[in-house]
């Protein structure tokens, strides 16, 4: 029996919005010069590029000067951290994050610690909300040069409580990098970061764009060898047709941000109240108020996460997880990890601009049905 | 340390078959037993308190000895 395909891992990547489509297309044809150069074509670049930054800053609630766009936004949080770091290095040299940032946040932080740097980690209570005594306990130790919080965990979907963990930094004079790759284009953002990344493709622009955000003052310097293009804050010239694709749909995403926002959260709803009550001996994790729209997680006792991807797979459904059987490294998720729940036959939904309800319901139709045939191969049901 | 009155050994089982294993041993221990499962898969840290948790079994804690990771539950009922 054939399955259509219903697409629920935006949070890895959403399709692409189709004003990225038409954006990236023209600029395909009208932006391929390099901006830097002094010429006609390379001109119609510029002024590409100049209006993708200004758009981009305008979402973003910034100056266009303060906006660089990088390869990708692990390049950009590898910046921000690094960056933030070295730019500080006179002040001391430990970073201060939380347990459940994205992983090339993390990667950031074992390079600089590798260094010779010190890293203090933060833990999230049991529903992956920032432990707000430890944060600003840790980031008014001497030698803190950066502190770095993820604004809405993307495992878990939990929204962090930035506006405070950003006042106990400021008490401090530590600036604030924020990885907010969950939040750019779906929901407001929190006030009093230094640093902030995103990346274009979890808003439904084209992969391979990220956006470094560096307020003026703060001081940042570049990690990279030298390079004046982007504000000297990210090397090489940058994929303009995919930029322009990505500013032009980040304006589209924000737009509509508020009602995607105000529809996705009663369907997430759904998916919390219907897994926990038709799936016996599942955890629903993360906070069921204080989260991002668009995004819910839940684990299924006794089921390998691997095998359960593939029954949902099998049935058309594209779900990602944090079970360690998925991960190349075979470690489980270091966010379920640092909540203390389960981890096994773990599933992350998210949602974007085309799931529909009927996608969701057939989703909450199905998904009983295949954890429980999961269980019945195992032999543990009734365990 | 506790001192376990049994031990099951699950090392080089992946995720969940540790948990798996503590679940089908443990109703056939009497009540106040202590099991110390042995599990390599850095996935057990997490899920055997998991299940404590979800089971209202009691988890007394993790050891790391000769034998690898090794995480004692006591059934509580």
């Amino acid at each position: 029996m054939s399955a259509s395909p219903v697409y629920l891992d935006a949070a890895t990547a959403a399709p692409m919005h189709p004003v990225a489509r038409q954006a990236l297309l023209a600029a395909l044809d009208d932006g391929w010069a390099d901006p830097g150069k002094l010429y006609t074509q390379a001109r119609r670049a510029r002024q590409l590029l100049d209006a993708a930054r200004e758009a981009t800053a305008l979402t973003l609630g910034v100056r266009a000067d303060e906006v660089s766009f990088t390869p990708s936004g692990t390049t950009a949080a590898h910046g921000a951290v690094l960056g933030g770091l070295k730019g500080r290095r006179r002040v001391g040299s430990t970073l201060v994050h939380s347990a459940i940032e994205h992983s090339a946040v993390l990667h950031a932080a074992e390079r600089h610690v590798g260094a010779g740097g010190t890293a203090t980690v933060v833990p999230v209570d049991r529903l992956g909300r920032l432990d707000l005594t430890a944060w600003s306990t840790a980031v008014r130790a001497p030698g803190v040069a950066l502190a770095a919080l993820i604004t809405a965990s993307h495992e878990v979907g939990t929204v962090q409580p930035v506006a405070a963990a950003a006042a106990a930094c400021a008490d401090v004079g530590v600036p604030l990098y924020v990885d907010a790759a969950q939040s750019v284009g779906r929901v407001p953002l929190p006030a009093g970061w230094s640093v902030l990344t995103a990346s274009a493709h979890k808003w439904g622009g084209p992969p391979g764009v990220g956006v470094l955000a560096v307020r003026k003052g703060v001081r940042w310097e570049s990690p990279w060898p030298a390079d004046e293009r982007e504000g000297g804050r990210t090397p090489g010239v940058v994929n303009l047709p995919a930029v322009v694709a990505a500013a032009a749909s980040l304006r589209a995403a924000a737009a509509d941000a508020a009602a995607e926002a105000t529809r996705l959260t009663a369907l997430v709803d759904r998916v919390r109240e219907r897994v926990a009550a038709e799936v016996p001996d599942v955890e629903v994790v993360g906070d069921p108020v204080l989260r991002l729209p668009h995004l819910v997680t839940f684990s299924c006792l006794y089921v390998d996460g691997e095998a359960l991807l593939h029954a949902l797979d099998r049935r058309g459904f594209a779900v990602s997880s944090g079970s360690s059987c998925t991960s190349s490294t075979l470690r489980p998720s270091h966010v379920l990890e640092a909540m203390g729940v389960l981890s096994h036959g773990n599933v992350r939904v998210s949602l974007h601009r085309e799931t529909t309800e009927a996608d969701v319901e057939r989703f909450l139709t199905e998904l009983p049905g295949i954890v429980a045939g999961l269980r019945a191969e195992a032999g543990v049901v009734g365990l | 340390m506790t001192v376990p009155d049994e031990v099951i050994d699950c090392r080089g089982q992946r995720c969940p078959l540790p948990v798996i294993a503590a679940a089908r041993r443990m109703p056939e221990v009497p009540v106040g037993t202590v099991v110390r499962v042995l599990a390599d898969d850095p996935a057990a840290a997490v899920d055997i308190p998991a299940w404590c948790r979800m089971r209202g079994q009691e988890f007394l804690g993790s050891v790391n000895g000769p034998d690898g990771p090794a995480y004692d539950v006591r059934r509580t009922h």
